[in-house]
């Protein structure tokens, strides 16, 4: 039973990363490798911050605008600067490496004995594992009814047809580069704020924890649109959450099987290479029909 | 005559600036165009047509020379400011649209063309029964499809969608760059039909590049040629519904 519930509870903090991720690779059309390094550096700025004896959710806010400004550093490289946007999010990735050093001074830093999000107030009075559950799921929410709103605004459309065809948002006066810029502090922000709630999870920063972490944010959407075929783009969101927790399911299983914690980039690439091909096993196995009529009996 | 809604004066364009490929496309092009012309831009491949819609748009900045729009000098500003008071239409009916959002959401918008953008709701559904009376002009079953992604229109569909943004909020001017080009004639013929309605009917200003004689003779009421980047024929009104085909095939024969 408690296996269960961590499970859920990890799937739930995780998807934070999927659905920031679902910004830039779903909505802008393209991969931003900056995430692994906003990833850790949410992660080190809050724990540095609760080590200063700073608020927790103060330490969470400085998270998220430490990865936007991160995000905006790929976004200027980009736009005015041209870089290829892989090479973009590789630079800044990489510099904040050397940052997050700096900011844990050492490549780890631990929360014992510290106030966290996690373990203080109604959250110490739950059975174990359901502070992680409840502050996903809070969180979860809240994140997703604010992206539903931000994406059905005036501003949120223009945000989705830069994404979609830039030489038609252009023409419709939308300022394509501010958008791209404000997407990549939005997303990186996010991705930040997930670090910052999975280190206080965990009870550590370690500036290696972003390693991966752009396979595993995908995976989430991957599988939730795998798994649920075409949906509107509000329930696309929720497919999301979704896949992140039937991502955290299968990780499970096969660490069932005996692999070690070490194995567990391999196994999320190996996951993640499944759910990308998937497309093309769908002949073979009647793979998407067993996954259609799921969700159709969902619908 | 009027004051004239664009001004170009003297104008230039190089491109490839720099490299060995350099090449002047627009080599002093000065034009006037006033409320309520609906102009055919003719001339061969090259010819600097497409240069000069990309200059009054603002995808290409020019070299030398200014662009005035009623009265007011846009030369240095950007093609995103100038939305404003220019909309047009691409050849490509792939570029006018964007594909995972519906018809709807299109036409929403491009009713904010070159306005501010708030963060408040979009409210589509207040704006449904206006795109349903406006999409039922086009006669191809548009108004069927509201809520379909424009990614699943068919070409023709895509285009009269385009052309529909293109002139929702009446543009200063409007220009179309071959904006029948890639449909089949039939679906052309129909655009084209459209296209000439519209202009009349809201009294619009319009620059449209064609390759059709046809199309250069049948509509508009000012024709314009353009040889090697320079503007080699101006006519209007009565002269222009004077000339034919054969006028024309004997006119490029010369260049």
């Amino acid at each position: 039973m408690n296996i269960i519930v961590s499970t859920i509870g990890q799937g739930l903090i995780w998807a934070i990363l999927g659905l920031g991720l679902f910004i830039t690779f779903r909505i802008l059309n393209f991969a931003d490798m900056s995430v692994e390094g906003t990833f850790p550096l949410g992660a080190a700025t809050a724990v540095a911050l609760i080590h200063q004896g700073i608020n927790p959710y103060l330490a969470m806010l400085a998270a998220f605008l430490t990865g936007s400004l991160a995000g905006m550093v790929t976004g200027l490289l980009y736009t005015k600067g041209n870089i290829p946007i892989l090479l973009a999010g590789i630079l800044t990735m990489t510099a904040i490496f050397s940052i997050n050093l700096r900011i844990l001074n050492g490549s780890n830093l631990s929360l014992l004995n510290q106030h966290t999000l996690l373990n203080s107030g109604i959250m110490k009075s739950l059975p174990p594992y359901f502070n992680t559950v409840l502050t996903g799921l809070l969180v979860i929410i809240i994140l997703i009814g604010l992206l539903i709103y931000f994406l059905q605004s005036e501003f949120g459309q223009a945000f989705i047809a830069t994404g979609d065809n830039p030489i038609m948002a252009r023409s419709l006066g939308i300022k394509t580069d501010a958008m791209i810029i404000l997407g990549l502090m939005l997303s990186n922000g996010l991705i930040a704020f997930g670090g910052a709630l999975v280190a206080q999870n965990n009870g550590f920063a370690d500036v290696n924890m972003g390693i991966g972490i752009i396979v595993i944010a995908l995976a989430s959407i991957i599988i939730g649109e795998v798994a649920f075929g075409n949906l509107n783009l509000n329930n696309r969101l929720v497919a999301i959450v979704v896949g992140s927790i039937m991502y955290r399911f299968v990780l499970l299983f096969v660490m069932q099987l005996g692999f070690a914690a070490n194995d567990l980039n391999l196994l999320s690439a190996i996951v993640l290479a499944l759910a990308l091909l998937s497309p093309k096993f769908r002949h073979f196995f009647g793979f998407t029909r067993i996954l259609k009529g799921v969700s159709r009996s969902h619908a | 005559m009027p004051n004239p809604i664009l001004s170009i004066e003297n104008l230039t364009t190089v491109v490839r600036k720099g490299t060995s490929s350099e090449l002047q496309i627009l080599k002093g092009i000065n034009l006037d165009i006033f409320p309520g012309d609906f102009i055919t831009l003719l001339g061969s491949n090259g010819a600097g047509k497409s240069t000069l819609l990309n200059v009054i748009a603002g995808n290409l900045t020019a070299d030398t020379g200014t662009i005035k729009i009623n009265a007011h000098d846009v030369t240095k500003q950007d093609e995103t400011t100038r939305t404003k008071y220019i909309s047009r239409v691409f050849q490509d009916p792939k570029l006018g649209t964007a594909p995972r959002l519906t018809v709807a959401e299109n036409l929403l918008l491009a009713k904010k063309r070159g306005l501010k953008r708030t963060f408040l709701p979009r409210n589509l559904k207040r704006s449904l029964p206006e795109f349903k009376v406006l999409t039922k002009t086009t006669g191809n079953g548009l108004d069927q499809r509201l809520n379909t992604p424009t990614g699943d229109l068919s070409g023709g569909q895509r285009q009269a969608l385009s052309f529909l943004m293109a002139t929702l909020n009446n543009p200063t001017i409007l220009l179309l760059d071959e904006h029948t080009a890639a449909l089949d004639p039939k679906t052309s013929d129909q655009l084209m039909q459209l296209t000439d309605k519209t202009i009349q009917d809201n009294h619009l200003t319009a620059l449209m590049i064609t390759h059709r004689l046809e199309d250069a003779l049948k509509y508009g009421n000012r024709l314009i040629a353009l040889h090697d980047g320079q503007i080699t024929l101006d006519v209007r009104d009565n002269e222009k519904a004077s000339l034919t085909k054969a006028d024309l095939l004997n006119y490029f024969a010369t260049y």
